[in-house]
C-alpha cells in the first residue's frame, strides 16, 4: 500500500480513528508520518490524538489563528491546553466547551454525568440529573418499542422539569 | 508508625481474599478538585501550599489518624517505598512541597494531595472486592466534602485536570495474575479484545509500566455518562470471565503439559533456593512460577499471601530499607537472593516440621 500523502514510499504506519461514529483510516509513510507530527517514539495517548485531530481541524478555519483562545478565569491559553493535555482550571470546561465536548463524547461516549452528585450541591443539580438519567432511560425504551414506559417516563421528566423551573423562579424571587 | 515499621509487613489489602487464585486486589482511585483553586499543574505554588493545608486540617479534625507523607520532607528512597507499596504514583514521588500522602494504618485507604488533581482518593482490597473498596472510598470522598467544596458541573460531573477523567473521576481496577494465559500465549489477544470495550489493561505498577510476574491491572477507561456502580459491575464481570479464560487455560496446561509445568515450578523452586544473585524481574517471574504452582496443588510449603508480600518486599527501595543503606544493583541482586534463600529455607523447615 502506498502511502496516501506523497503516494510514493509504502506507507508503513496505519492510524485508524473513530470521529463521531464514523471511522477515518490513514496509512502514511514513515517521513510523512513524522511530517504531519506523528512522534512514533513516545507512546501516543487518545487525549494527544484527539487533541492534535482538533488542532489540525481548528487551523483550517481563518479565525483560529489570529486569535488564540484563552480562561478568563487562570488564563490558560487553547493551545497551551494542547500542549499539555491537561486544563488549568474548572472554568477551563466552560472556555474551551467547543472542543471539550467532542473530546469527552469520543473518549467517553457520552455528554452527560451520571453518577455521584456532591451533597453540598444544590436541589436543582440534583433533579437536572435525575432528569438526565430519565432522559436516558426514555431513548432506551423508544429504542426497545416500550411505548407505555415511554409516556410514563416523559410524565415524569416534564413535572421534573417543572419543579426545576420553579426553583428557578423561587430563587428569582429571593434576590 | 514510619516506613520501618512498614517495610517488614504487608498492608491489609494483601490479606487473602474472595477468588483469591488468580486475583491479587480491587482498587478504586477517585479525582477530586477544590471549585476556588487552579488544578495542581497549573495553580501557583501558595495556592498549593493552601490546598495542602486545607486538605491537612480535615485528616487532623477525622477520628481515624492518618499517616502523613509531605513530598518536600520525605527523602526519594522512602518515596520509592511508599511508590512499591502502591500508596503513591511516580508523579507524585517527583514532586515537592505542598504535595503530598495520607495513608491510613492498614495501607487501605491513601490519599494523595496535589498529584495531577488536588485530591486523589485510593482505596485498596484484597481479591475481588470491588464494591466494599468503593464504599470506603465514597466514606472517604464524603469525609473531605463536608469541609471542601468540590469544582463539579451537573453535566460533566468532577471536574478533573485531564477530560478523560472527567464525570465520575473514577477508575476501578482488579490486578490480576495471569500465568496460564501468557503460557498458552493467550494474553495478547484478550488484551486487544478488553481495550475495545473501554477497558484498559496495565502492569503491575501502573500506567507505563510492563506486566512482570505476569501480573496485569484491568481498568475501565470511561467515566463519563455511566453510573460508579454500572462501572463497577461491567469491570467485575469482565474480571469474572477472564478468572474462568485463566482456570480453563490451567486446565488444559494440566493436561498436555503437566510435566513441563512442574519442571517449570521445580525450577523456580531450585532458583529460589539456592540462587546467590537474583534481579527483580528475575525474581517477579520465578515468584510468579512459584504461585502458580501453589494454585496447581503441585507445591504446598507456603502461603500465596507470604508470596504476593516477596513481590513488594524484593523490591529496589524496600531492601536498602531492610538493610538500611544505599545498594548498588549488583549488591541489591545479592542482598535479595539472600532474602529469598531465607524464605525458602524457612518455608521447608515449616514443611518438615508438619
Amino acid at each position: 500500500m502506498k502511502c496516501e500523502s506523497c503516494q510514493k514510499e509504502e506507507a508503513t504506519i496505519h492510524l485508524t480513528q473513530v470521529i463521531d461514529g464514523t471511522v477515518k483510516k490513514l496509512n502514511l509513510c514513515q517521513v510523512c508520518a513524522q511530517k504531519n507530527g506523528i512522534d512514533l517514539n513516545s507512546p501516543i495517548s487518545i487525549t494527544d490524538v484527539l487533541l492534535g485531530l482538533g488542532a489540525q481541524m481548528q487551523s483550517t478555519s481563518p479565525s483560529a489563528t489570529e486569535f488564540d483562545l484563552s480562561c478568563s478565569r487562570c488564563q490558560m491559553t487553547r493551545t497551551e491546553f494542547k500542549k499539555r493535555a491537561r486544563l488549568g482550571c474548572p472554568e477551563c470546561y466552560n472556555a474551551f466547551m467547543g472542543e471539550l465536548s467532542s473530546l469527552t463524547k469520543a473518549m467517553h461516549h457520552s455528554g452527560q454525568h451520571m453518577g455521584k452528585i456532591p451533597a453540598r450541591q444544590g436541589n436543582k443539580t440534583r433533579i437536572t440529573a435525575q432528569i438526565a438519567a430519565l432522559q436516558k432511560e426514555l431513548k432506551a425504551s423508544i429504542i426497545k418499542e416500550q411505548y407505555e414506559v415511554a409516556a410514563n417516563l416523559r410524565d415524569k421528566i416534564k413535572a421534573l422539569k417543572e419543579s426545576v423551573q420553579s426553583l428557578e423562579n423561587g430563587e428569582s424571587n429571593d434576590t | 508508625m514510619t516506613l520501618d515499621d512498614m517495610v517488614g509487613r504487608h498492608g491489609s489489602w494483601l490479606e487473602a481474599g474472595t477468588n483469591e487464585g488468580p486475583v491479587i486486589s480491587s482498587r478504586i482511585r477517585l479525582a477530586r478538585n477544590i471549585e476556588e483553586y487552579s488544578f495542581s499543574d497549573w495553580a501557583s505554588e501558595d495556592d498549593k501550599l493552601l490546598i495542602w493545608e486545607r486538605a491537612s486540617s480535615v485528616f487532623e479534625s477525622m477520628e481515624d489518624s492518618f499517616i502523613c507523607w509531605g513530598m518536600g520532607e520525605t527523602s526519594s528512597l522512602d518515596k520509592e517505598i511508599l511508590f512499591e507499596r502502591h500508596l503513591i504514583s511516580q508523579e507524585l514521588a517527583i514532586k515537592e512541597k505542598g504535595c503530598g500522602v495520607f495513608v491510613s494504618p492498614n495501607e487501605c485507604l491513601s490519599i494523595m494531595i496535589n498529584e495531577e488533581d488536588h485530591i486523589r482518593i485510593q482505596s485498596l482490597q484484597p481479591g475481588l472486592n470491588l464494591k466494599a473498596a468503593w464504599l470506603a472510598a465514597d466514606q472517604m470522598d464524603d469525609q473531605l466534602e463536608s469541609e471542601l467544596t468540590y469544582a463539579f458541573s451537573p453535566k460533566l460531573g468532577y471536574l478533573t485536570s485531564c477530560p478523560s477523567n472527567v464525570g465520575t473521576g473514577m477508575r476501578a481496577s482488579v490486578m490480576l495474575h495471569l500465568p496460564g494465559l501468557v503460557l498458552m500465549e493467550e494474553m495478547d489477544p484478550i488484551i486487544n479484545g478488553i481495550s475495545k470495550i473501554g477497558l484498559a489493561v496495565r502492569g503491575m505498577w501502573g500506567e507505563g509500566t510492563e506486566a512482570a510476574g505476569n501480573m496485569f491491572q484491568i481498568s475501565n477507561q470511561i467515566t463519563l455518562g455511566r453510573r460508579e456502580d454500572e462501572i463497577i459491575d461491567h469491570l467485575e464481570q469482565i474480571v469474572l470471565e477472564l478468572i474462568e479464560h485463566e482456570n480453563n487455560a490451567r486446565i488444559r496446561l494440566m493436561n498436555d503439559r503437566a510435566l513441563v509445568i512442574e519442571d517449570h515450578v521445580a525450577r523456580a523452586f531450585g532458583v529460589l533456593s539456592n540462587a546467590r544473585m537474583v534481579t527483580s524481574s528475575e525474581a517477579l517471574n520465578l515468584l510468579s512460577t512459584l504461585r502458580l504452582g501453589l494454585d496447581l496443588d503441585m507445591i504446598n510449603q507456603f502461603s500465596r499471601k507470604e508470596i504476593d508480600t516477596l513481590f513488594i518486599a524484593i523490591q529496589p527501595a524496600h531492601l536498602q530499607k531492610l538493610e538500611n543503606k544505599d545498594l548498588k544493583p549488583e549488591e541489591r541482586d545479592i542482598v535479595r537472593a539472600e532474602m529469598l534463600r531465607n524464605f525458602m529455607d524457612h518455608a521447608t523447615e515449616n514443611d518438615g516440621s508438619d
